[in-house]
């Protein structure tokens, strides 16, 4: 025989401040839990989402990034020769030799520099990325000295809107349009005729070789071909893969700060869900009496109790998630070490981490309730009912 | 009289108030944790000097600059000495044993950087030794470094297996000194360029320029960015300071979360706390009632309600404080080949009971309201 569940309910609703206390106390931990999440989340899907997956860039062996990477243009034209590389519809080679540096810009309304990455693009840039579009004003026409800025840039550098100039390598540039790359990392980036970056930054290499694979099964062929070549020191990665290293020391250093914070944080709404739960068995011994000699046994009582427990953490949970839901509409803008250069993302909420999130409200509410819960069940009939 | 009251009714509960002690200390711990780390975070500008200034490139780091630019920023009014080095920014073993390396021009540098101790034989076989390098305290110990070891690096910016010979191990002269570092001769960098890319060769990443006083230093940096105005390779120079801080401003949105992730820290004790004290209230009225009828004023009750909130805190925060010092031992030895130090300022000491006593305050802010304005009649009537 089980006592009804909204009993439980009732319970809560009955202490309303104390059950909003608590629960409000769950809901931050939550909310810091889901945001630490999110943010890894939302860096991991920007750069993981940069690359595509029939991509593959080529940069000098044991670079750990373009900006480190310096491709001769002769071994560019050997990758270039490679069978495995597609063809575009007017039999040019879907391969494209960048220019990648960083050059120091400053935000808006400030005057902090900050490393931005600035990329020589040839023809085939634009085809190898079918995320990038242009949003606003024009492409640059090639030999110019006019280039386009991603929508991160333009919202947040000076000189990165359209019709501003920037300065750099002796020469003023101006930006004649805006691109917008979906949620990618090139959002962070000025694209420019990678001629005149070379020239303007007495370059005599390129930095990187991108190309899409004729057929995407071909990868290992082509990698192993291109490092066993003793005419090469380049290596190749899947654009995929190449961003997601480049992300892997900042998501880490997101996962164990979220995770020692939620630890450090769950520990203290536990011992809040026990303090209520705890008050709320002192409260009620008569009634826990009652319903003991009306015949409830000690398992329902037991289950009551922890029921409301788990209902506590689940409206923390549930405002907590709420909260975090809100943390999307902002976007992070930081350095990433591993390639010194400004990166922006947005916290992304996934139902994973909803789940999660809630999963974890509901282990703290069962935590702190289940000791609270014992001692409502193992308390002894007549004393209940004589407590005052 | 009432504080034997207070301290009588704090245990009444024993359960609960251990609890929300024990609640109170480890939120207090973790934001005197939490404020050490963002201290840290700025160590690298703390311990920059007023008279070095750093020149590089003005387009970016990763633009180097001619060798040739040493002579004439020498001859510059106020410029005491100059050095000159590249981050080489070499791997050990995999990436994840990171350290700072880089090649220098050993004599000038170890003039500059007097705050890196070498004894002087140590200091003369370094210098001798074109392929020899120096090392930090903190990281020969890490990997059990002696003098005279070979220590092999896989260059990324300089492609290679490059090796070295330890010539010395240096000290910091202070507790804040990078000890996890590793120098060596910028002229074997450069040879070994001269053989394998030519056109690499020649060129240094910064200098670092030694100026006479600090109050010139703003002048000297003007001076240096204006000779090469105009040049292939324009310079921006600062000081060191304000160089540290660039790299720290860039990594500062991450920053900005921790602190405000150690605010929600204080927001949840304060909730477990005021929580804590409304059942405490909620169950006494009866007895604030009974003082009330005994004639006892509302300031008494209040300052009861009040003492008991503001004591609880207190223990909370005391314990908490006293938690902080095995905790940061326990980082400084766990962590440390990721800070050079972990220990608690007097500051946060007292930032951590500020709060603690901010926290008993709010919490007791409410019941103390109601325990103070509770009608005689009510009180009595109410079975809580």
């Amino acid at each position: 025989m089980a006592i009804p569940w909204s009993y439980s309910l009732r319970n809560l609703w009955t202490r309303r401040l104390t059950t909003a206390l608590t629960a409000s106390g769950m809901a931050l931990v939550v909310f810091v839990f889901a945001a630490t999440l999110m943010l890894a989340e939302g860096l991991q899907r920007t750069l993981v989402a940069t690359g595509s997956y029939d991509n593959v860039i080529v940069i000098r062996t044991s670079a750990n990034s373009e900006v480190q990477s310096g491709v001769e243009r002769d071994q560019a034209a050997i990758v270039e020769s490679l069978p495995e590389v597609a063809v575009g519809a007017e039999g040019q080679p879907l391969l494209d030799k960048e220019l990648v540096v960083l050059i120091n810009l400053t935000k808006r309304g400030t005057t902090k520099p900050a490393n931005v990455v600035i990329r020589g693009v040839g023809k085939a840039g634009l085809a190898l990325r079918p995320q990038v579009q242009l949003i606003a004003g024009r492409m640059p026409r090639p030999g110019s000295d006019e280039v386009i800025a991603g929508k991160s840039i333009a919202e947040r550098f000076q000189g990165g809107g359209i019709g501003e100039r920037l300065r750099f390598g002796m020469r003023d540039w101006t930006v004649v349009g805006t691109f917008s790359a979906g949620t990618t990392g090139f959002n962070s980036e000025i694209w420019g005729d990678v001629d005149q970056l070379m020239q303007a930054f007495r370059r005599p290499v390129y930095s990187s070789v991108l190309f899409r694979l004729r057929d995407s099964s071909e990868f290992e062929r082509v990698k192993s071909s291109i490092e066993h070549n003793p005419r090469l020191t380049l290596e190749a990665k899947r654009e995929t893969r190449y961003y997601a290293d480049q992300s892997e020391m900042m998501a880490k250093f997101l996962r164990i700060l979220g995770l020692t914070l939620t630890v450090i944080f769950s520990l203290g709404a536990v011992i809040g869900a026990m303090i209520t739960m705890y008050a709320a068995v002192a409260n009620r011994v008569i009634e826990i009496g009652t319903l003991r000699a009306l015949g409830f046994n000690r398992g329902s009582i037991l289950t009551a109790f922890v029921l409301e427990a788990l209902f506590l953490g689940l409206v923390g949970g549930l405002l907590g998630v709420a909260c975090a839901s809100f943390m999307q509409l902002i976007t992070i803008s930081t350095m990433n070490w591993q390639t010194f250069a400004e990166l922006a993302f947005s916290f992304s909420l996934t139902i994973g981490i909803a789940v999660k999130s809630l999963a974890f409200s509901l282990v703290m509410g069962f935590v702190g309730g289940l000791l609270p819960a014992v001692r409502a069940a193992r308390m002894n009939i007549v004393e209940a009912l004589r407590a005052t | 009289m009432i504080l034997k009251l207070i301290i009588r009714n704090a245990f009444r509960h024993r359960l609960r108030t251990i609890l929300t002690v024990i609640g109170v200390a480890i939120a207090i711990l973790a934001f005197g944790m939490l404020r050490t780390l963002v201290g840290l975070w700025y160590l690298g500008v703390e311990r920059s000097s007023a008279t070095r200034l750093i020149t590089r490139n003005a387009i970016s780091l990763v633009f180097p600059l001619p060798l040739s630019y040493l002579e004439r920023i020498r001859g510059i009014a106020g410029v005491k000495s100059v050095s000159y080095g590249n981050w080489f920014g070499g791997i050990y073993i995999d990436e994840k044993h990171f350290f700072a390396n880089e090649a220098v021009e050993p004599k000038s540098f170890l003039e500059l950087y007097p705050e890196f101790v070498l004894s002087p034989e140590q200091r003369e076989a370094f210098i001798r030794d074109r392929k020899g390098c120096i090392v930090g305290k903190r990281l020969a110990d890490t990997y059990g470094w002696k003098p005279g070891d070979l220590i092999t690096l896989r260059g990324t910016i300089f492609p290679g297996q490059w090796e070295f010979v330890l010539r010395g191990v240096y000290r910091g002269a202070e507790r804040s000194t990078e000890e996890r570092a590793l120098f060596f001769h910028w002229d074997y960098l450069n040879e070994t360029l001269k053989k394998t890319v030519p056109r690499r060769a020649g060129q240094v990443g910064f200098y670092v320029v030694g100026v006479t006083r600090p109050e010139v230093a703003a002048e000297v940096a003007e001076a240096v960015d204006r000779t090469f105005r105009n040049s292939l390779a324009e310079t921006l120079t600062e000081t060191e300071r304000a160089f540290q801080l660039g790299f720290v401003s860039m990594t500062e949105a991450i920053m900005i979360a921790i602190q405000i992730v150690s605010y929600v820290v204080i927001v949840i004790i304060m909730v477990v706390a005021a929580n804590t004290m409304a059942m405490t209230a909620r169950e006494r009225i009866a007895e604030y009632a009974t003082l009330k009828s005994l004639g006892f004023g509302a300031g008494h009750i209040g300052i009861i309600v009040f003492g008991e909130s503001l004591f609880i805190s207190l223990m909370g925060g005391l314990l908490g404080v006293v938690l902080t010092f095995p905790a940061a031992q326990w980082i400084e030895t766990e962590l440390s080949q990721y800070f050079p130090y972990f220990s608690i300022s007097m500051t946060t000491i007292g930032l951590d009971l500020a709060i603690a006593c901010c926290v008993g305050g709010v919490a007791a802010v409410f019941p103390t309201w109601r325990g103070a304005t509770i009608r005689i009649a009510d009180g009595l009537r109410r079975i809580g």
